[in-house]
């Protein structure tokens, strides 16, 4: 008896090994940065090379930092989706406008939406380094003390946003 | 013919693809670069390393590196830098921690495992076959 069941069983158990290896996306690498404080920049926006984005001026609030850029074709695909939750949330969402190109990234925006209240114009990929982005676009979720509470890669999509940023960010709100 | 077609069989053995020679003023410096970039996993084509890749990302830590070895940073350094924001995933060889035991004992937990099931079988084998051999 155990002499036909022992194969049996040990490939069942590779089949649940299997099953639960597949659905893990080797694209998606778990950040070293939740839990930690955003990283400090300060730089020019996109909109105004006069005007500079501090990274404290993202403290404060409970925020979203989404990395974008005029060249990134996911990006667009999010697009309208933060356009929303701008219109919708009283959610500041600050931009990092990874290695653009100025002009292309204010058109972008004009043509776009923009539901950014300032992008940081990151135009060597600096801060992007700093916050460990490899696949724009990146959203993460800061804490009103500008700590990381969580990173989403790629594009966000409305299914993203109602399981996972939404309650997030009530709960992070919640606590004083 | 047949000669010719085997030799452009071989053509492309003959081309490297290099980046643009990167100047070191000091040879340990050039060595630490070529070691580091080969052990840095890519994120962005994560079967190949830093000194593989062409990807943007790929050039701009290179970059960083070069920058970062140029002001004397160790090995250590540098390989924390990149470790603190891409994770330890971006280390060819993860180091032996709580969560990359397994990873490391792995191989050796089998190992050990199969032999114990092999000396199990040959011996309960042997033992079958003295006593076969006693009743005949």
């Amino acid at each position: 008896m155990w002499r036909y069941s022992t194969p049996l069983l040990f490939f069942a158990g590779l089949v649940i090994l299997f099953i639960f290896g597949l659905k893990i996306d080797p694209g998606k690498v778990p950040s070293p940065l939740i839990g930690k404080p955003a990283p400090a920049f300060e730089v020019s926006t996109v909109n105004n090379p006069t005007i500079f984005l501090n990274s404290n001026d993202i403290k404060g609030q409970v925020s979203l930092v989404n990395i974008w850029a005029s060249w990134c074709a996911a990006c667009l695909e999010e697009h309208p989706l933060l356009v929303e939750i701008n219109n919708t949330f009283n959610l500041p969402i600050y931009g990092i406008n990874y290695k653009d190109n100025r002009n292309n990234a204010i058109k972008w925006l004009k043509s776009h939406g923009n539901p950014y209240r300032k992008s940081a114009f990151d135009e060597e990929g600096k801060i992007g380094i700093e916050y460990g982005v490899y696949g724009v676009p990146e959203t993460f979720i800061l804490d009103k003390e500008g700590i990381i509470r969580y990173k989403h890669i790629g594009p966000i999509d409305a299914v993203d946003i109602e399981k996972t940023i939404l309650p997030m960010i009530n709960q992070l709100s919640s606590i004083p | 013919m047949k000669f010719y077609f085997l030799l452009l069989l071989l053509s492309p053995m003959f081309v490297f693809a290099k980046d643009s020679p990167v100047q070191f003023e000091n040879n340990m410096h050039a060595l630490l670069y070529d070691e580091i970039i080969d052990e840095i996993r890519c994120l962005v084509c994560q079967n190949q390393s830093l000194a593989d890749s062409n990807a943007p990302l790929a050039q701009d830590l290179r970059k960083e590196i070069i920058e970062m070895i140029r002001t004397d940073k160790n090995e250590n350094e540098i390989k924390s830098f990149l470790v603190d924001r891409y994770g330890d995933f971006v280390l060819y060889r993860p180091p032996v921690q709580t969560n990359t035991w397994l990873l490391w004992a792995g191989p050796f937990i089998f190992l050990l495992l199969g032999i114990s099931i092999a000396v199990f079988l040959i011996r309960k084998q042997t033992k079958e076959n003295i006593e076969a051999i006693k009743n005949d």
